[in-house]
């Protein structure tokens, strides 16, 4: 467990690290996983350490967004001034772009496989 | 309760880490209960649960989120574990390398797009349509693009949350609905459109659902970090 978290907070830090000293507005974290991931791809491998406690870790990735989630209790003065009509955008424009997203790829992942059937 | 100890449970980080755990672990019961019912969401119960317990309290969020800091610490960390799944897909991502990444800027676009369009049809004030716009990214970027656009960034906060919940509920009962069973699409609609909530959710599915959303949401925080101040510009002049 001790490997595995210093191998996931030093990504994280060296993400944190580049991202301020550039002045991007990108999380260090997203920029931790994919350092993380293209060592992995030099390396070939996935250390013994990350492979047997990384899967068990992320079946409860859900309990970390709960207090987030509770968060919604100090926003909801700013949420509740129209709520049915905030309730509608957030609703119709998440249900968009998930279904502009899933056509999107289903589509691509179509035309691939016809052009490689063709070939 | 004596005064003393009411002061103590306000104070301590033990009140708000134990609350989240318990929440947790109700949540999955009642999730499991129920075969993973899309409105037996995890986040979505749990988070219910402990608002209710907070206000049967007494205690304010920030009272509260003086333990839950140390969870919510964790995203970070568990962020970059999102490697390893997707280093264990990496056939499968070299094979749709070129569709996916299509897919992710698509979709980027389309999460500010309709968020600004919808909300200005709905007559929404200006503050507020900007504090929409990067709703579909992770909430540091999302808080990072509406200051420079000129939206609210709590709000913008809340905005991310809430549509990663509803995200995370929809995507798997929208996509069986359109016979869309590949657990590829799955993985990117929801790593697009609902972020890490999203993503926890595909991980509870499979692990490859789970490794291509957390692809797709990384790459959408990139894209709409560079896309939307440009994107909110044109559609609002």
């Amino acid at each position: 467990m001790i490997e595995t978290f210093l191998w996931l907070l030093g990504y994280q830090f060296a993400g944190e690290l580049l991202a301020r000293s550039l002045g991007w507005p990108i999380p260090g974290a997203v920029l931790g996983m994919l350092f993380l991931f293209l060592t992995l791809c030099v390396r070939k491998g996935i250390p013994d350490t990350l492979r047997h406690n990384v899967p068990r870790l992320m079946t409860h990735m859900s309990l970390l967004f709960i207090p987030a989630g509770a968060g919604i209790l100090a926003f909801w003065p700013l949420l509740a001034e129209r709520p049915l009509a905030m309730a509608a955008v957030l609703l119709l424009s998440t249900l968009s772009t998930l279904l502009i997203s899933a056509l999107t790829l289903t589509l691509l992942l179509r035309w691939q496989q016809g052009r490689k059937a063709r070939s | 309760m004596t005064p003393t100890v009411y002061e103590w449970l306000r104070q301590s980080p033990l009140t708000g880490i134990f609350l989240t755990l318990l929440a947790y672990r109700v949540a999955l019961s009642i999730s499991r209960r129920y075969h993973g019912h899309p409105l037996a969401n995890t986040v979505l119960v749990g988070a219910g649960l402990l608002i209710t317990s907070l206000l049967a309290l007494g205690l304010s969020f920030d009272e509260y989120f003086r333990g839950a800091s140390f969870i919510q610490f964790l995203l970070g960390p568990v962020t970059v574990a999102l490697a390893i799944p997707l280093y264990n897909n990496l056939a499968r991502l070299k094979r749709s390398a070129f569709a996916i990444l299509c897919s992710i800027v698509v979709g980027s676009v389309a999460g500010v797009a309709s968020a600004v369009l919808i909300a200005t049809a709905f007559d929404m004030p200006p503050q507020i349509v900007l504090s929409l716009a990067p709703r579909s990214a992770t909430t540091p970027i999302a808080i990072g693009v509406a200051e420079a656009i000129g939206g609210i960034p709590t709000l913008a906060a809340a905005f991310v949350i809430v549509t990663g919940i509803i995200g995370a509920v929809l995507a798997r009962p929208l996509l069986t609905l359109l016979r869309m069973n590949d657990e590829v699409v799955l993985g990117v609609a929801t790593g697009i459109a609902a972020h890490g909530i999203g993503t926890a959710r595909v991980f509870q599915v499979s692990e490859t659902a789970g490794a291509f959303a957390g692809l797709a949401m990384g790459l959408t925080g990139f894209v709409t970090a560079v896309v939307a101040p440009l994107l909110v510009h044109f559609l609002l002049s």
